[in-house]
């Protein structure tokens, strides 16, 4: 059987994430990775699943969200929380994790369902407001949270409390989650990114992603042909945030400690997720996958440049404005158009 | 046999009572022009029709059954389909991908199924792909099926409307102004088209126009509007012929 163009395409993103994984297996078991890269190998897999499912809802439905980080924030705590009560139980390594994994994007689709359902009768800069104000809210409550169990039972309190005998903290207000067991590794984020890309590329190569993508393009022409704009709004965004409590997953498994920190889980992080899906192509899943695996690695390899590494974030930036400029600038497309001529004029959305 | 039937239409923005007391009977097959000038009130019946606005008083029945306040979405489904004075594609989507959204009530799967990438996936996309082309076929489109529905010429798109507006199965078609922007030998062959998709899909029709040529030469029965009333309603030759309707048009 003939390949499909559009299976194709899935397909070379797929390979692309592969010899990725093969590369830094190569050079890990040759001894040729340095530990502060291989520190960098599981957040570069998350914030690349990150990108992919917030291009769910900027790219393939067309609004503007940022509260992406508000939804990983739910799912950190959510399964998190598992992880720690179950710590000293029979229960396997392996088993554990994947009931977190699937605690926390369970917790996370529920949050995204519920806000959701406000938030999207919203449209353009409403919707990027009220989604980024639910992020803050999330991520503050969750940081004000005191929840413990002692001999008189469980305590849930917005206040610092003291405990009755034999018993332990959970969640420790702005301490957040102490003791969180590493259960992320490279392998299985590499596996996360592989799943998002093959659930977000199927929805999108499928009748589902038409009706997403057909509300973005014109919302009034589709309810005129009997799309249920409601309902696939919901679905994308359900979808996407239950994806980024998966990451939240992935996150807070990777080290011991979790906050509810603004360098974390705040606006900013939104933001960050938002600028890997512009620099890689909006609606574009292969360019987030790769553009939030170059720019999370590029800050960090900046450091590596000696006397000039005190200009990482400089240069940073600069490079964000090259690629901002090379991607969406009248005067560059013209350019790249006439050189990789005969490109273009064919579908060639949502690759 | 009566199709659509609406009584005493009214809708009010405000103070201003856009459409006023209409009262409309279109019967199965036939092609019906709504005329009249600039803003008396075409393209707002248009939009009360399609659940767009909902009426201040009033009723549509739609083959005897009251669709008065249904959903746009609903309304299509009951069998109502439109299209566009300023032509309204999915502009970032295939030429295909745009019918086949047209077919999208018809041709079911779950979400999930499409994730699962389930046998009845591929059957039912294989389905949809055939039927898609068979409609651009009869357009004449099936050349440019994969094109970006925006990088066809404007002809083409209108035609695109109208197919992807037949795909949803209605058993009327809406045209808001389907000449509109067209030079005289589009407009003569759009005129060919609308005949033939009445003939070939046995549909009703109800079209806005301006262009007196393709209402005189298509329709069988108009109702002109002015300032939201009906000024005259009946045969298309007698209602064109009328002093009343010469002077709304062209002034004394």
């Amino acid at each position: 059987m003939k390949l499909r163009k559009q299976t194709k395409k899935e397909f070379i993103t797929y390979a692309i994430v592969l010899l990725f994984y093969a590369v830094v297996m190569i050079l890990d078991v040759t001894g040729n990775l340095k530990s502060h890269t291989k520190g960098l190998l599981v957040p570069v897999c998350y914030y690349a699943t990150a990108a992919v499912s917030l291009n769910l809802v900027v790219g393939i439905l067309g609004d503007l969200s940022l509260g992406h980080a508000g939804f990983m924030c739910v799912g950190a705590f959510s399964s998190s929380l598992f992880s720690v009560v179950f710590k000293e139980s029979a229960m396997p390594v392996g088993l554990r994790f994947l009931i977190a994994l699937i605690i926390g994007t369970a917790v996370a689709a529920l949050f995204g369902f519920l806000i959701g359902i406000p938030v999207l009768r919203l449209n353009g800069d409403y919707l990027a407001i009220v989604t980024l104000a639910f992020g803050e809210i999330i991520k503050n409550i969750l940081a004000a949270i005191y929840l413990g169990y002692d001999e008189a039972g469980v305590h849930l309190s917005l206040k610092s409390f003291t405990l009755q005998g034999e018993g332990k903290m959970l969640i420790n207000g702005a301490m957040g989650i102490q003791g969180v067991p590493t259960d992320s590794n490279f392998t299985v984020a590499t596996l996360i990114l592989i799943l998002t890309l093959v659930v977000v590329q199927h929805i999108v190569d499928s009748r589902t992603g038409r009706a997403i993508m057909s509300i973005r393009d014109n919302r009034i022409a589709a309810e005129s042909i009997g799309i249920n704009v409601t309902k696939y709004k919901m679905l994308a965004f359900t979808v996407s945030a239950a994806i980024a409590g998966t990451v939240g997953v992935l996150f807070s498994h990777n080290t011991s400690t979790l906050t509810a920190a603004s360098n974390y889980f705040g606006y900013n992080v939104s933001i960050m997720i938002l600028v890997y899906v512009v620099l890689g192509g909006i609606g574009s899943i292969r360019g987030s996958v790769i553009a939030a695996a170059l720019l999370y690695a590029l800050p960090e390899m900046l450091r590596g440049l000696g006397n000039l590494s005190n200009y990482r974030m400089l240069i940073y930036s600069v490079i964000l404005i090259a690629v901002m400029l090379w991607n969406w600038a009248p005067a560059a497309r013209t350019w790249r158009e006439k050189v990789f001529a005969g490109k273009g004029g064919k579908a060639d959305a949502a690759s | 046999m009566q199709l659509l039937e609406v009584k005493d239409l009214s809708i009010s923005f405000g103070g201003l009572r856009a459409v006023d007391n209409l009262n409309l009977t279109v019967e199965k097959g036939e092609l019906y022009g709504l005329i009249g000038p600039n803003g008396a009130g075409k393209t707002t019946v248009f939009n009360l029709l399609t659940g767009v606005y909902k009426p201040t008083e009033g009723s549509i029945n739609l083959n005897g059954v009251n669709i008065t306040g249904h959903r746009t979405a609903q309304i299509n489904r009951d069998g109502i389909a439109r299209t566009f004075q300023n032509i309204r594609l999915f502009k970032d989507l295939s030429v295909k991908d745009n019918v086949k959204l047209g077919l999208h009530q018809h041709y079911r799967y779950s979400t999930l199924t499409g994730i699962l990438r389930l046998p009845k996936y591929f059957k039912v996309e294989k389905e949809m792909d055939e039927r898609a082309m068979e409609l651009l076929k009869v357009f004449d489109l099936d050349g440019e099926a994969e094109t970006l529905s925006s990088n066809l010429p404007y002809g083409k798109q209108r035609k695109l409307e109208i197919a992807r507006a037949l795909a949803t199965d209605p058993v009327l078609l809406l045209l808001d102004e389907p000449a509109a922007g067209m030079n005289p030998n589009e407009t003569q062959e759009l005129m060919d088209t609308i005949r033939f998709v009445r003939d070939k899909f046995d549909m009703t029709i109800l079209l806005i126009e301006h262009d007196m040529k393709l209402v005189g030469g298509i329709c069988e029965e108009l109702t002109v509007l002015n300032f939201g009333q009906v000024l005259r309603q009946g045969p298309t030759k007698e209602v064109l012929n009328d002093p009343e309707v010469i002077k709304a048009y062209i002034g004394e």
